[in-house]
């Protein structure tokens, strides 16, 4: 059981750092502030959700797994708000980064 | 070589690049974001101090960390008292700066 | 080499690459943003120092609260040296508008007659805007002192650390020896509380004072008036929506913080700051405005925390243990008690602190109460 929890957290936690890695190739290499941002949300909320995902059977408690859960759904609500703040701004700037 | 050296050493290239940017930066805010850079890097050192006088099943010496979190909140309050001071020379002048206009062509 | 410290070494890396980024990025607003990315990962650093009480601080307040400050600030100094080209349906303004479209005054319209130094001239301000700015720099001879001197500074440092490399002298165990009797189990909330007590206290008067040092930069046209250039309209429906969801899951956290700053890492300055962030995010969504800074009441709960700190201070004078001395038997719920008062002046006072002077003039009602 140990054995099997630490197998999915060592997959699901890399699959995690690879989106993002990609996020982050995509935020350096995009041309434009839209596609850049597309890069980072659509990486960063999947990557940041699976490395929650892999760390939940490392929790000791159930109390430190709601506590996980609770930083990936607020950053997703913080992200996703964020995100459309900046899009609206460059929208408004005339797409200029 | 142990985390809390490298960390020492890291705090120490802290404090000369806050205090060559404070130093070297001409505009206002660029000193204002070295001089925090300076405190950070002041601040690293009491934590390396701190975390070397682990004892008592500490991590680290309890005391330097809570003058840490004092400073920490101290440098802030600085900080914003310093951004008002720019932001009214800015608003007084117009420039961000605090050298002299060159001659008082504005009245 | 162990994997861990290659890590660290990773760590260190990105946050002198970012402290370099801050010091050289060509635009003031770019700078401040990788502050803010800096004492995040600074954060971390000081997690990997055993020190989350720290961590949490700097990420709140060292990280947060002051990048507030500082983009605000850089917004305003690149708004108004580089207007946005395009704006949909608005012409490039011109200067008097430039000073308006911020808020400020339009020369000749300013009736309390503070206004000593009028602006100079747009093309004259533009060459020293961050960003523009090239001929400020001093010279080379003069940056290569500066260059010796801080690396001087940097090598004695580096050489502290490395010749001192063995346990430091160490307070924890005089520390930890009494907490039971506080009925504490986090040692820094012991010695932020209760054994130096009294810098605590300082700090909330430094607080204070800075407070009244940015109150004091107010116009003399707007004294008692609220902050920010003019009211902020209702947003768009994301920001009031994250307005609104956000906050009573905010205040849920910081109580959370607040309490268990008693056994684990947090307390009363973590708790306040994410109070802040609420109270700033409602302000900046438009769905509160600002308090006048006039306002008495205002004035009274920026003043309780300080005030009740040091009445539970001086009553350790009436009762036999001394200044700022707890009582053992009542000892916990007093420091909790402190503490909820103190986060809740923290929170007060950070948020006003990043608000900034009074820039609009008070409505008239106002200036009675």
């Amino acid at each position: 059981m140990m054995l099997l929890g630490d197998i999915a957290t060592g997959l699901l936690v890399s699959a995690g750092v690879v989106f993002f890695l990609a996020g982050t190739v995509g935020l350096l290499r995009f041309p434009d502030s839209m596609t850049r941002l597309h890069a980072l949300t659509k990486a960063d909320s999947l990557g940041l959700g699976l490395v929650v995902l892999g760390l939940l059977p490392q929790a000791a408690s159930v109390l430190e797994a709601l506590k996980l859960v609770a930083v990936w759904l607020l950053t997703q609500l913080a992200g996703a708000t964020v995100t459309q703040l900046v899009a609206r701004a460059i929208w408004r700037g005339g797409g200029r980064s | 070589m142990t985390p809390a050296t490298l960390y020492g050493l890291c705090s120490a290239v802290l404090v000369g690049a806050g205090l060559y940017g404070m130093l070297v930066n001409p505009q206002p805010l660029r000193k204002i974001l070295s001089l925090n850079l300076l405190g950070s890097g002041t601040f690293l050192l009491f934590g390396v101090i701190a975390r070397r006088g682990a004892a008592a099943g500490l991590g680290g010496d309890p005391v330097p960390q809570a003058m840490v979190i004092t400073g920490i909140v101290v440098a802030f309050s600085a900080t914003a008292l310093a951004v008002a001071l720019l932001l009214r020379v800015f608003q007084e002048t117009g420039r961000p700066t605090l050298d002299q206009p060159a001659p008082k062509d504005g009245g | 080499m162990s994997l861990a410290l290659l890590a660290d070494g990773a760590l260190v890396l990105l946050v002198l690459g970012l402290a370099f980024w801050v010091n050289a990025a060509a635009s003031g607003f770019a700078a401040v943003v990788g502050y803010v990315a800096f004492g995040l990962l600074l954060a971390l650093a000081w997690m990997r120092l055993a020190a989350g009480d720290v961590a949490l601080t700097e990420a709140a307040v060292g990280s947060g609260a002051t990048g507030a400050v500082l983009v605000a600030a850089a917004m305003r100094l690149r708004a108004a040296a580089d207007p946005p080209p395009s704006w949909p349906g608005v012409s490039r303004p011109s200067t008097p508008n430039r000073r308006s479209a911020d808020g400020r005054d339009t020369p000749g319209h300013d009736g309390g007659g503070d206004d000593l130094a009028p602006p100079a001239p747009y093309s004259d301000s533009h060459r020293d805007v961050p960003g523009h700015d090239e001929g400020g720099k001093p010279g080379l001879s003069l940056r290569l002192a500066a260059l010796v001197l801080s690396g001087l500074v940097t090598a004695g440092l580096a050489g502290l650390v490395l010749w001192t490399a063995g346990p430091a002298p160490s307070l924890a165990e005089a520390a930890t020896r009494h907490l039971p009797g506080l009925g504490m189990g986090n040692a820094v909330t012991g010695v932020l509380i209760a054994y130096r007590a009294l810098d605590t206290l300082l700090e909330k008067v430094v607080l204070l004072l800075a407070l009244g040092g940015v109150w004091s930069l107010t116009r003399d046209r707007v004294w008692g008036g609220r902050p920010f250039p003019r009211a902020i309209p209702a947003g768009n429906g994301a920001l009031i929506l994250l307005a609104r969801l956000l906050p009573p899951i905010g205040i849920v956290v910081a109580v959370y913080v607040l309490w268990v700053g008693a056994t684990d890492p947090g307390g009363a300055f973590q708790g306040g700051a994410i109070l802040t962030a609420m109270w700033i995010l409602v302000m900046l969504a438009g769905l509160r405005d600002a308090p006048p800074i006039g306002s008495r009441r205002l004035r009274l709960a920026v003043a309780a925390g300080p005030a009740a700190f040091l009445a539970v201070g001086l009553a350790g004078f009436v009762l036999p243990t001394g200044f700022l001395s707890y009582p053992e038997s009542i000892a916990k719920p007093l420091i909790i008690a402190v503490e909820a008062v103190l986060t809740l002046s923290i929170a007060l006072i950070l948020g006003l602190l990043v608000a900034g002077p009074a820039e609009r003039p008070p409505d008239p009602a106002e200036r009675l109460r």
